[in-house]
């Protein structure tokens, strides 16, 4: 009798120890994507210390994926300088990230777009007042084979995109475009469906956020479409200018008009004078009574300013002019924006190109 | 029973003590604890295989079950477009189970003939010493990881391919069917050689006894005989072709297609789910269960594939003693 009691409890020990093991895998499962979120909610409230040396606190940011490497690059550098200062960054995208930001949850909100009508509601339904600022530019290339010499100049309208790219899109050939190129299916390349990319790119080409003819080949990954496009003779695609140019040798980068005005070739200098017209400028919203009065932020804020030329060179976008960057500094060291406002440094980068 | 019982006493005896291990209970001796400790840790074991096999198919088909409550059965299994992730959705499986047919027809193709043929060569006519080499280089080939298969197919396969056929995608199923054929090609190869090692030496000698030659004996009683074997090991290669996921996702290109067509991009069954389960897709939402959709789906064909292949098994089992 004791033999099989012993072994009984062995036996539960065992199935229960497994069951156990698969439970928690699981459950880390489950939580895997809200993980990230998560982790800046757990950290304590901002502790109000007077403006001492060295700077204490934390600054807690979200949002987009786009932006994302720039803030995080500068959360690093700001990190080593104030090592008292905990800088969280969270990937919740732009959208995400925004319902967080405008409940107060979050101090900065990375957004590759910007902020809505509908959550500037949002905000001022909870009393979140918020400044937006212009912190890089970001270019869209339009891409072909090396040897594809089919478009006039090189060049492409964005109205010419835009019958290409819409829902269920009756151009299948490259002899759908002009009768007169070749009766070949045309082989598209273009941003994953979870990319910023993807978002902007149908917003700005097809003119509806995240509509777009389902039957290209899609990659959140850049150098799979540059070695798509590469290879495939009657392949187009879109590409972010910080692929494509380190790939001139292998692909075709055309020039791009809109609304029949001149074509314009991408490169860094008509991405930042916004001549080319497939480029788009990314942000930081900052939550603006915290700005007033959490010191760390506002410290963090001008370091950014300040340092992200350097920033957006390491991770290959497009820097704004250097004189916005400092004058976006004066305009935050002297308070001089105004509340609910992302017009003041916005209508400063505009006025700079 | 008895032989463990009579091992216990016997080493207890030997070392020259017969000590209970509880004073209250001189009825457990040492070995007989830690018989039964190893006992039930073995059924726990084989019981927690079960146990994953239910906690699996609980968490597919309640989350499936969301899905099924916004799409209707009757779009997922007969719709032909698949888009989760655009503004216009859409949740047909039909292409996604096309392209997961043709990689794994592709595949078996190219496995099925050369690991039989290796496996033959192998028991059949090679010296030793070819066999020892030749053996361990295919144990090589099977523990390479997908993923190094997946670039493989991409950057080597295919650009060879297109070589001879200008009008191939980039990434194409062809390629990625190829190196899923390289992947599985060890294990039918290994696996179809013990099938034919295991043909008794009697039933052969016969067949040469008779007159036959070589060839004859191979085609005539090896492979018969070995039939029901060689059909399981197909299915199970089947098997881990349909369920391979990174050859796809890197080589064959994601592009949902309705097609037969080796040569154009497709997505398979495995791919989809991946890039359902990699995304930032809010958990809850349509797109987000559909990954649980497929992946029911997708144990249901391979459930379905196991029992054609115990049927086949059945049948074709010939019996010689």
């Amino acid at each position: 009798m004791n033999k099989i009691v012993i072994a009984g409890i062995i036996a539960a020990v065992v199935v229960g120890v497994v069951v156990g093991v698969i439970g928690t895998t699981g459950i880390n499962k489950n939580s895997g994507t809200q993980g990230v979120t998560q982790s800046t909610e757990t950290q304590p409230q901002t502790v109000q210390q007077p403006a001492v040396t060295p700077l204490r606190g934390n600054v807690v940011i979200d949002g987009s994926s786009t932006v994302y490497p720039i803030t995080e690059y500068i959360a690093e550098k700001f990190s080593k300088v104030h090592k008292e200062v905990n800088v969280t960054v969270a990937i919740s995208g732009t959208g995400g990230g925004f319902k967080r930001f405008v409940v107060n949850e979050t101090d900065i909100n990375d957004a590759s777009r910007p902020i809505t009508d509908k959550e500037k509601e949002s905000a001022s339904a909870s009393n979140v007042r918020w400044i937006g600022i212009p912190v890089a530019l970001e270019g869209l290339t339009i891409v072909v084979h090396k040897n594809n010499n089919l478009f006039a100049n090189d060049c492409i309208s964005v109205e010419e995109l835009r019958e290409i790219w819409k829902p269920d899109s009756s151009i299948k050939l490259w002899s759908d475009i002009k009768p007169e190129y070749p009766r070949q299916e045309i082989r598209l390349y273009g941003a994953g469906p979870d990319s910023g990319t993807f978002d902007y790119f149908t917003e700005k080409v097809v003119g509806k956020a995240r509509s777009s003819r389902t039957d290209y080949i899609p990659s959140e990954d850049d150098n799979v479409l540059v070695q798509g496009v590469a290879r495939d003779r009657y392949a187009l695609g879109y590409i972010p200018l910080a692929y494509s140019e380190h790939a001139v040798d292998r692909l075709k980068i055309l020039k791009v008009s809109e609304k029949g005005g001149e074509c314009v070739f991408p490169t860094n200098e008509t991405v930042t004078e916004g001549k080319y017209p497939l480029s788009r400028p990314l942000f930081i919203y900052v939550n603006y009574d915290k700005l007033q009065s959490k010191p760390e932020l506002k410290e963090f804020v001008l370091f950014y300013l300040e340092n992200a030329k350097e920033a957006v060179n390491a991770v290959k976008y497009v820097p704004l002019a250097d004189k916005y960057y400092t004058e976006a500094v004066k305009i935050i060291r002297n308070e001089r924006y105004g509340i609910n406002d992302d017009t003041t440094l916005t209508n400063l980068y505009k006025s700079i190109k | 029973m008895e032989s463990r019982d009579r091992e216990g006493v016997d080493i207890e005896e030997r070392k020259g003590y017969q000590k209970p291990i509880y004073s209250y209970s001189s009825y457990i001796t040492k070995g007989e604890l830690i018989d039964s400790i190893v006992r039930y840790a073995l059924l726990g074991a084989s019981v927690s295989t079960v146990i994953a096999i239910i906690v699996i198919s609980y968490s597919l088909i309640s989350e499936s079950m969301n899905f099924f409550t916004h799409i209707s059965p009757y779009e997922f299994f007969f719709g032909t477009k698949w888009a989760a992730f655009f503004d216009d959705k859409s949740f047909g499986i039909l292409p996604l189970l096309a392209g997961t047919m043709l990689t794994t027809v592709i595949a078996l193709g190219f496995a099925i003939p050369i690991g039989i043929g290796a496996a033959v060569f192998l028991s059949e006519y090679a010296p030793v010493h070819i066999r020892k080499l030749v053996k361990p280089v295919l144990e090589i080939l099977a523990g390479i990881p997908t993923v190094v298969y997946g670039y493989f197919a991409l950057y080597f396969i295919t650009p060879n391919l297109q070589a001879f056929i200008p009008d191939l995608y980039t990434y194409n199923a062809l390629a990625a069917g190829l190196a899923m054929g390289v992947m599985i090609t060890p294990t039918i190869a290994s696996l179809s050689e013990d099938a034919f090692y295991s043909v008794p030496q009697s039933i052969k000698a016969a067949g040469y006894a008779l007159g036959a030659r070589k060839s004859q004996v191979i085609l005539r009683i090896v492979i018969p005989y070995t039939l029901s074997a060689l059909s399981a090991v197909i299915i199970l290669a089947m098997g881990r072709a349909i369920g391979e996921t990174m050859i796809v996702t890197i080589a064959a290109g994601l592009r949902p297609s309705l097609t037969l067509n080796p040569f154009e991009s497709v997505m398979t069954m495995t791919a989809a789910i991946a890039q359902a389960a990699t995304g930032d897709s809010p958990r809850g939402t349509v797109e987000y269960t559909s990954l649980f959709a497929v992946g029911v789906y997708l144990f249901a064909v391979v459930a379905v594939l196991n029992m054609i292949s115990g049927y086949l098994r059945r049948r074709w089992e010939i019996k010689y003693e």
